[in-house]
């Protein structure tokens, strides 16, 4: 197949991946106005999870099943007790104490996994090449890219078309008249900031068999996811969406053809979006 | 950060001025290497390093309010343009170390002139990213930097005619260049300068209106602290006589921060103090058990939930009887 129709289908993939982790973390923050650094650890906790479950039981789609659970109850306690007690301080403390809890994340999954870099094998079913466009490419792959766009496709149908999605754009607008008005707004950010874990562990299950399983991880993915969100702006879905294509294109195309340079590339792409729009290409300023 | 002060009073900045339980601290400072042994002499050099640096981004956070999560892009700069100049240039190290300052203000400056502009949260994403460039070139061009390996094999130079690899030299450049990087930071703080950075930090529209350049004190500021840090990391370097990637690491950008929260923001010796503390801690605990990471974390924590003035803050409040 031609390099660059490959290299368009990893970028697409990559993409994929990042919208999982970066729609969770800009949601979150269009709410809370906090950045959950812990983000990264969610999508780690959710690989380990997936990696173990997927050992016990041998099924990748069980692995993909059960891991966000773990992972979701853990955000929910730790939004509860934690975070939920510091809404009045300034955001900082939030951020600080999300940067806290990476720590802890990290020392957890060493002590029950260890250092290594594992792998969870891909399902049996999705292990072949299929032809697509005139060439082969792995349908694990091609399989990615289908889920994060069901899971864009999904969350655009909540947020855009139910009441519940009415209620956390309305409290991303303003929080205080979503108050106001009588929404319950703490249930609203508990609820987001469970949803969005488990969407970063599910995420992690899935990029398993491709970026691999190990401590580290968490720091790996969350950078991308970072300059997604401020590429996209912050808070908003279809920016977590044009976003990640953006960065998954910009960082795919630079190792294919100026490996040299690659890592500047999406830095560059977010310093000049910076630079044009300073809230982003979709934020609100 | 500080509480707003109230309304009338001119508001008294922490940290200003040398208090006497300092200079008593000075005292047991320059007796310690002549009772310790070398290795606690320089387990307590590495801690002035350290406080070199906290204390520099305790210039950003404690008084600009500007909270940098990529503080390590200063210090591993200052770190690597130090090696990189002595051992790729044959320079003498205090000249690598005097042109590593430059660099790592010049970095400072290039990052800064793109970050100050960028309200809370932009802000910190995006030194964080800056300093995650300056870590991945650091890893890709092996040609320059040894990629993941480092650069080694500096020896340590003189001073004077004093052979800085022995123990007790390094340990009093170490001091001097503590004491020395106090002294000037409260000036900083204490000039009609770091008023206007204060003053931007409790309320940027107000002094715009004032007519003060936010942006250009901002910058400057950014400037001043990535020197500070830079001098920490090149004086690490000359400590080690190697530098590797680990001195631009997210997880070191980090430690700064937790130095600084630890020992309590804008108070200048809070977070020295802090780095001494994480510094001994991890020397103690890393002996005893695997669990640092999770001990850091839980600190982290603690400090954020109940001490948010951090030591510094607690010493305040006991001194004052809860007024503070």
């Amino acid at each position: 197949m031609d390099l660059f129709i490959s290299q368009t289908l990893n970028g697409l993939v990559y993409g994929a991946l990042l919208f999982l982790l970066a729609s969770g973390l800009s949601l979150i923050f269009g709410l809370m106005g906090v950045v959950n650094l812990a983000h990264g650890s969610f999508f780690m906790l959710g690989a380990f999870v997936g990696l173990s479950v997927a050992k016990a039981t041998g099924s990748f789609w069980l692995a993909m099943l059960l891991a966000p659970l773990p992972v979701a109850a853990i955000a929910l306690a730790m939004e509860v007790f934690f975070l939920r007690p510091l809404y009045k301080r300034e955001k900082l403390d939030q951020v600080l104490l999300t940067f806290g809890f990476s720590f802890v994340f990290t020392d957890l999954v060493e002590s029950f996994w260890g250092k290594d870099t594992f792998s969870i094998s891909e399902p049996p079913s999705l292990e072949d090449s299929i032809e697509f466009l005139g060439g082969f490419f792995p349908s694990y792959r091609l399989a990615m890219l289908g889920f994060g766009l069901l899971a864009a496709l999904i969350l655009w149908l909540i947020i855009d078309r139910t009441r519940a999605g009415a209620m956390v754009r309305a409290g991303v607008d303003d929080s205080a008249t979503a108050m106001g008005i009588g929404l319950n707004v703490p249930l609203l950010l508990t609820t987001t900031f469970t949803c969005g874990a488990a969407l970063a562990g599910l995420a992690g299950v899935i990029a398993g068999p491709i970026l691999g399983v190990y401590s580290g991880v968490d720091v790996e993915v969350l950078i991308p996811a970072f300059i997604v969100i401020v590429v996209g702006g912050m808070g908003s879905l279809k920016g977590a969406f044009v976003g990640s294509i953006v960065i998954g294109m910009a960082d795919t195309f630079g190792k294919a053809y100026l490996p040299e340079t690659a890592m500047f590339l999406t830095y560059v792409a977010m310093i000049l979006i910076l630079l044009a729009r300073p809230g982003g290409l979709f934020g609100k300023v | 950060m500080t509480p707003l002060p109230p309304k009338d009073t001119p508001t008294r900045i922490p940290g200003r001025r040398t208090a006497g339980w300092e200079v008593v601290a000075l005292g047991l400072a320059v007796v310690w290497p002549f009772v310790a042994s070398p290795y606690g002499a320089g387990l307590v050099t590495e801690v002035f390093i350290f406080a070199i640096a906290a204390m520099s981004l305790d210039l950003l956070m404690g008084y600009g309010g500007l909270v940098s999560f990529g503080h390590a892009a200063f210090f591993g700069a200052g770190a690597y343009a130090t090696v990189l100049l002595t051992m790729k240039l044959g320079w003498s190290a205090w000249a690598g170390l005097g042109a590593g300052l430059a660099v790592s203000g010049l970095v400072a400056g290039v990052i800064g002139y793109l970050c100050v502009r960028m309200a809370g949260v932009a802000f910190f994403m995006l030194t964080l990213a800056f300093a995650q460039l300056l870590f991945s070139a650091a890893m890709k061009w092996r040609w320059l930097t040894g990629g993941s390996d480092g650069i080694g094999g500096m020896a340590r130079p003189s001073l004077l005619g004093l052979p800085l690899a022995d123990s007790r030299t390094m340990y009093f450049v170490g001091l001097v260049a503590f004491v020395l990087s106090l002294m000037a930071l409260r000036r900083v703080i204490n000039s009609p300068f770091g008023h206007a950075l204060v003053g931007l930090r409790e309320n940027e529209a107000r002094m715009r209106a004032l007519g003060y350049p936010a942006s250009r004190v901002k910058l400057a500021a950014f400037v001043i602290a990535g020197v500070f840090a830079g001098l920490g990391g090149g004086l690490y370097a000359i400590y080690n006589g190697f530098v590797s990637p680990d001195a631009l690491t997210f997880g070191l950008s980090g430690t700064f921060l937790l130095m600084v929260v630890l020992g309590g923001a804008g108070s200048l010796m809070g977070p020295a103090i802090g780095a001494g503390i994480f510094l001994l801690m991890k020397q103690f605990v890393s002996a005893h058990t695997d669990h640092w990471l999770l001990i850091v974390g839980l600190i982290f924590i603690a400090c954020v939930m109940f001490f948010r003035g951090g030591v510094h803050g607690l010493i305040e409040r006991l001194r004052t009887g809860g007024r503070a």
